[in-house]
């Protein structure tokens, strides 16, 4: 094995073994539909966070709005449902482009700001993508709309397969993942990491950075398109609360206790909330005040996520060390 | 005498009542150091962000190789080959010295709308960041992240990146400010190696410096430029001596 794959195998281990676990999953025991609902809910949510964390982490763009992508990529599931079209080819190229299109009318206007403004400039824009779809009445309005069926491809109802879908969005979130960290290493990603450190630097080397920032926004809109028409597969209702502002919060949330210097912690952190939220909500009624917490407490103990903590751990651990050396002497 | 490499015509700027910039015309030819000293707050800054672009002049013209960059913002100057270094060292202070290089040699080397290829392993890049790292005698740091670089290695880096921009015309900010003596005396020598091949445009502080590269000097008093001479002119000429330079520096 040559020495820059190994570099990369250790700095991406962690996300890699929880893809690997999630491949194993179905055959160790999570296998029943309730498992699979969840996990497959996990995944393509983790999608969403990877196309966050993109925006914030590489590009420094605090986005509060990103459900809105989703949200805009499930209601155009819906509508299809709507109008008795359920065919995967037309139906998920639409969602990607309707929430691409999002991104770029919404982005030319929210990247003219900066720091604070964008974070509020994107909730506005997030919050009347969710009246919208509220007054949507032959969608469900506030109701919302359970489909008639999910997405069929080329006729045949595969997703119909839980593990189908299972592997799906398991390979969809891999290649999210992958292609988003190449991107970072790319020129353009390089572009996009230097004006989100130093705008300044890159102007005076040559870079406007609001071409840049506006195709990535563009891209991370086009794959929360994706997480959506595949949310909407995987619970078969849609309502204007998957647009909600809390919804891109959670997001938000999912990306920053992943860890936000790198992507696969994205994944980290939609697991370990989607779980997590589970298992506390089965123990206790009053689950939320654990979990809030709980939350809280990872942000303070674990400054790089969830990503970091194996590093964390590991250096507290030397720092540990060599003073218990210098006791036994 | 060779066409200008920078004009500047009539250059005037207010900041509500306060004139920072006072029917500013100069020159910088091609190959030659001109230097702006003058006292703190002679608007010295204010006119090199004027000339790169990051503030627009109220009156005036700026052409730069035969060209009016008046209305050109920051980056399309940059693109056209008038480089600046910024009197607080601006890099990215996440990137290696060589990556801040590399960015600067990737802004004129095609497109950056390139998204799967790891530029990390561009060898055409990476080959003129680490020649111009050379240039400035910072090539065995290429490696080292920039935030941990010393404070004069920071202002040999921005030399580094302006030098990777391939440009005509360096501005020059300051590029000796905060610098101890053993660096001023390396960032001098590399400065005087530079100067056969770009135009440069310097405002700087340290009068030894300024009297040891300069090939032309324009003292700059309360926006307007008083005189414009050779260093001997200069050093002679009275209004300066009260206005700026005192008893001391020319002894």
């Amino acid at each position: 094995m040559t020495a820059p794959l190994r570099k990369t195998l250790r700095k991406h281990a962690l996300a890699l073994v929880t893809l690997l676990a999630l491949a194993a999953a179905p055959f160790l025991g999570f296998g029943d539909g309730f498992a699979l609902g969840l996990l497959a809910r996990a995944m393509i949510l983790g999608m969403a966070a990877v196309s966050l964390s993109l925006l914030v982490g590489g590009a420094g763009l605090v986005s509060l709005g990103h459900a809105a992508t989703m949200g805009i990529g499930a209601y155009t599931v819906v509508a299809f449902d709507a109008a008795g079209i359920s065919e995967g080819l037309i139906v998920f190229p639409a969602a990607i482009t309707a929430a691409a299109a999002y991104a770029l009318l919404t982005g030319a206007v929210s990247l003219r700001t900066s720091g604070v403004h964008f974070i509020m400039i994107t909730l506005a824009f997030g919050q009347m993508a969710f009246f919208t779809t509220s007054s949507f009445s032959s969608l469900g309005g506030d109701d919302g709309y359970t489909l008639y069926a999910r997405t069929e491809w080329l006729g045949t109802r595969i997703l119909d397969s839980r593990l189908t879908f299972h592997f799906l969005c398991l390979s969809l979130l891999a290649l999210v993942w992958v292609g988003g960290s190449l991107l970072l290493g790319s020129r353009f990603g390089r572009v996009l990491r230097a004006a989100r450190e130093n705008p300044q630097r890159a102007l005076a080397v040559g870079f406007q950075p609001y071409p840049y920032r506006l195709v990535a926004y563009v891209m991370a809109g086009a794959v929360g398109g994706l997480a959506g028409a595949l949310l909407a597969n995987a619970t078969e209702f849609v309502s204007p609360a998957l647009l909600s502002w809390t919804r891109s919060g959670e997001l938000l949330f999912m990306v920053i206790l992943g860890g936000v210097g790198q992507l696969g912690g994205a994944i980290l952190g939609a697991l370990a909330i989607v779980l997590l939220e589970e298992s506390l909500s089965h123990l206790l009624v009053y689950w939320r005040l654990v979990f809030g917490p709980l939350l809280v407490l990872s942000v303070l103990f674990l400054p790089d996520g969830l990503v970091g903590a194996p590093l964390r751990l590991r250096a507290a651990f030397r720092f540990a060390s060599p003073k218990r050396r210098n006791a036994d002497a | 005498m060779p066409d200008p490499l920078l004009e500047l015509r009539g250059l005037s700027k207010n900041f509500g009542a306060l004139t920072v910039t006072s029917d500013v015309s100069l020159t910088v030819l091609p190959g030659e150091i001109h230097a702006i000293i003058g006292p703190n707050g002679a608007g010295k800054t204010t006119l090199i962000h004027q000339i790169s672009g990051t503030l627009r002049p109220d009156r005036g013209t700026i052409r730069f190789a035969g060209q009016d960059v008046t209305a050109l913002p920051f980056e399309r100057r940059a693109r056209l080959g008038l480089a600046r270094s910024f009197q607080i060292t601006s890099i990215v202070p996440g990137f290696t010295a060589l990556e801040n290089v590399a960015l600067a040699v990737q802004a004129r080397s095609g497109s950056s709308f390139r998204f799967l290829r790891p530029v990390a392993n561009e060898k055409a890049l990476n080959e003129e960041a680490r020649a111009a790292l050379d240039t400035v005698g910072l090539g065995r740091v290429a490696d080292r992240g920039a935030a941990a670089l010393s404070h004069g290695e920071k202002r040999q880096l921005e030399l580094a990146i302006a030098i990777a921009m391939n440009p005509r015309l360096l501005l020059l900010d300051e590029p000796l400010a905060g610098a101890g003596p053993e660096e001023t005396e390396r960032l001098i020598g590399i400065l005087r190696d530079l100067r056969s091949r770009y135009g440069i445009l310097l405002v700087e502080h340290d009068m030894q410096a300024v009297f040891a590269l300069a090939d032309r000097i324009s003292v700059l008093v309360y926006g307007r430029v008083i005189v414009t001479g050779t260093v001997d002119e200069i050093r002679g000429h009275p209004e300066v001596r009260t206005a700026y330079l005192g008893e001391d520096a020319l002894a």
